[in-house]
């Protein structure tokens, strides 16, 4: 079941936020999130998710590239017969160049795809529990639960250094 | 990003004038024909193409500074990447009118695109033209992506400093970024990705720009050395031109706290070690056709160096190799008016470096009966002018309309720099 609100904890600095990371993880909380205007790889290490599956993408979208640009340079050279310059109709060594630029130009852009797959962008709507401080020097910290365990997370947070504490719907 | 002033406009306003000059003289050769311009025969490769190669030259360095040296790890990038990106792609839009201009007849451009013909023609995909064409649409497509996916943070900042109509364009813009911890473990791979894929690119793409002289069999452009040297000429001319914005923007902008001289000095030690690459390559293409023993060779360095274009060959070497040594003083890398001076030197000796090679190798081939010269007239003059002018026009709009230091990235420095934990 799914929470209607949750918790939300503002933190100036980053050290009690990573505690607060800790303790969450260590009381059981799996689906709480972490806003930053930074990456912080303290906040990846704690949270222990997978590694991100933008390399998936990355890969299949490289191989993708240069079988077809193999596939355009080869089909379209018997496709059309014509021997120019000496060179076999199928010349390898010049067709490396397009299927090369091919891999990197379907490989970029599988990767553009894959991440806005995996965090779900483009979106209309910012998240409610959103504040505009969070994209400049303050950190966010939002735990889903219901109202019996808000109390009890709402006290802890405070205790471990959050600037503000909340109950808000989601 | 603050409202512009009187000075912008009056600085918009003329570099609007040089782009309509330019614009004029490609309307005036569209309607009269190439032959406006000093293109004949046997010169039909000059200032279109030397331009082509310099701009995408240009380009090049950009990727450098914001994909090579995040894979390095290179601290000092942060503050300058986002300019020298900036410039990469504006500078790839430039470049790529100029293949159009040079076609003469550019509405049949398309035909240089891969697409099911009625009479099963197909484009040849042996030919180094074509590998142009994939060649530098697929830098300017990542590029692009590059630059977007950089900016989507920073622009979610802005918007939540911004009100009103403002909010709601950067809104859009930020595509609704927040900055949660999945979106940044995603984000964070995906930019490595993308830097890890511009890398190869840019090498390639110099690359191909050369072996479009260097597959054939004209005089001058036999060397095998083409590709590196003009990558290394590439990334020259481009560090050169990132100093060159990057003085009087960060004067004009009042950024000296986040571009400091230490910036600029990087930047300066960068441009000895590519000054002396091309210093080297210079050498060695002479010394390979000496060692080669085929006179049509030896003949084309020959004329390259005493013939009719051994002024623009010295001021070349001149602006080159030995204009970027003195960076080897701290004197001069500390001082704006230096590093601008031979900044704007490397510019004009890179252009030049091009000029001479395709336009010196083209005018004397293999029958002294096809010889010719090639002189500059009006109409190519005023579109390489209006194509400066279009580059910085770009430029203009960009410094006012999105942030030209990374305002993310510059926080993360600022949390290495301190070992401090608060921002």
């Amino acid at each position: 079941m799914k929470a209607e609100g949750g918790v939300l904890g503002v933190f100036a600095r980053l050290d009690p936020l990573l505690e607060a990371c800790k303790r969450l993880r260590k009381e059981g909380f799996q689906d709480f999130q972490v806003i930053t205007p930074i990456p912080v790889e303290e906040v990846q290490e704690i949270l222990q998710k997978p590694k991100s599956s933008v390399r998936l993408f990355t890969l299949i979208g490289g191989i993708l590239g240069m079988a077809s640009g193999f596939a355009l340079t080869i089909g379209t050279a018997l496709d059309i017969g014509l021997m120019t310059g000496g060179k076999p109709i199928i010349s390898l060594p010049a067709f490396v160049v397009i299927a090369f630029e091919m891999t990197i130009l379907f490989g970029a852009l599988a990767t553009v795809l894959g991440l806005l797959w995996n965090i779900r962008l483009p979106r209309f709507k910012l998240e409610p529990f959103y504040d505009p401080r969070f994209s400049e020097d303050r950190f966010g910290l939002w735990v889903p639960c219901g109202a019996d365990q808000g109390r009890r997370v709402q006290e802890s947070l405070r205790s471990l250094g959050a600037e503000e504490v909340r109950f808000a719907k989601s | 990003m603050a409202p512009p002033k009187k000075n912008y406009y009056l600085a918009l306003a003329g570099i609007l004038a040089i782009v309509g000059v330019g614009l004029a003289a490609e309307i005036y050769q569209l309607q009269v024909g190439l032959g406006v311009s000093g293109l004949m025969h046997p010169v039909a490769w000059a200032v279109y193409i030397t331009n082509f190669v310099f701009w995408v030259g240009i380009a090049h360095s950009g990727t450098l500074i914001s994909a090579i040296l995040f894979l390095l790890r290179c601290r000092w990038r942060t503050s300058v990447y986002r300019t020298a990106e900036a410039m990469t792609v504006f500078a790839l839009m430039t470049a790529g009118l100029f293949p159009l201009i040079h076609l003469g007849r550019p509405w049949f451009f398309y035909w240089l695109l891969p697409y099911p013909d009625r009479g099963i023609l197909w484009p040849n995909f042996r030919s180094p033209l074509m590998w142009d064409v994939f060649a530098v649409s697929t830098y300017l497509t990542v590029s692009v992506m590059f630059f977007i996916t950089g900016l989507v943070p920073d622009v979610a900042a802005v918007r939540d400093k911004a009100t009103g109509l403002r909010k709601k364009i950067y809104g859009l813009l930020a595509l609704g970024w927040q900055g949660t911890d999945n979106q940044w473990r995603h984000y964070s791979s995906a930019y490595l990705f993308l830097a890890a894929l511009a890398t190869p690119l840019v090498i390639s793409v110099h690359s191909v720009v050369s072996w479009d002289f260097a597959m054939s069999i004209v005089p001058g452009w036999h060397s095998t050395i083409f590709a590196p040297y003009f990558v290394a000429g590439a990334i020259h001319s481009g560090l050169a031109m990132v100093l060159t914005i990057m003085v009087p923007l960060r004067k004009t902008m009042k950024l000296e706290d986040y571009i400091t001289g230490k910036h600029l000095e990087s930047l300066a030690k960068l441009i000895i070690l590519t000054g002396l690459i091309v210093g080297y390559s210079y050498i060695v293409e002479f010394f390979i056709a000496w060692y080669s023993q085929v006179p049509y060779e030896q003949a084309a360095f020959h004329y390259r160096a005493f013939g009719s274009y051994k002024v623009l060959f010295w001021l070349m070497v001149l602006f080159n190799t030995i204009a970027p040594l003195f960076f080897f003083s701290k004197k001069f890398r500390t001082s704006t008016f230096w590093l601008l001076a031979i900044a704007i030197m490397v510019n004009i000796g890179m252009w030049l470096e091009r000029f001479v090679i395709i336009a010196g190798a083209l005018s004397q081939e293999y029958d002294p009966f096809a010889w010719g010269l090639y002189k500059f007239r009006l109409p190519e003059i005023l579109i390489t002018l209006g194509s400066f002018g279009w580059f910085f026009l770009l430029f203009l709009i960009f410094i006012k309309i999105l942030p030209v230091v990374s305002i993310t990235e510059i926080k993360e420095e600022v949390r290495h720099e301190t070992k401090e934990v608060n921002l």
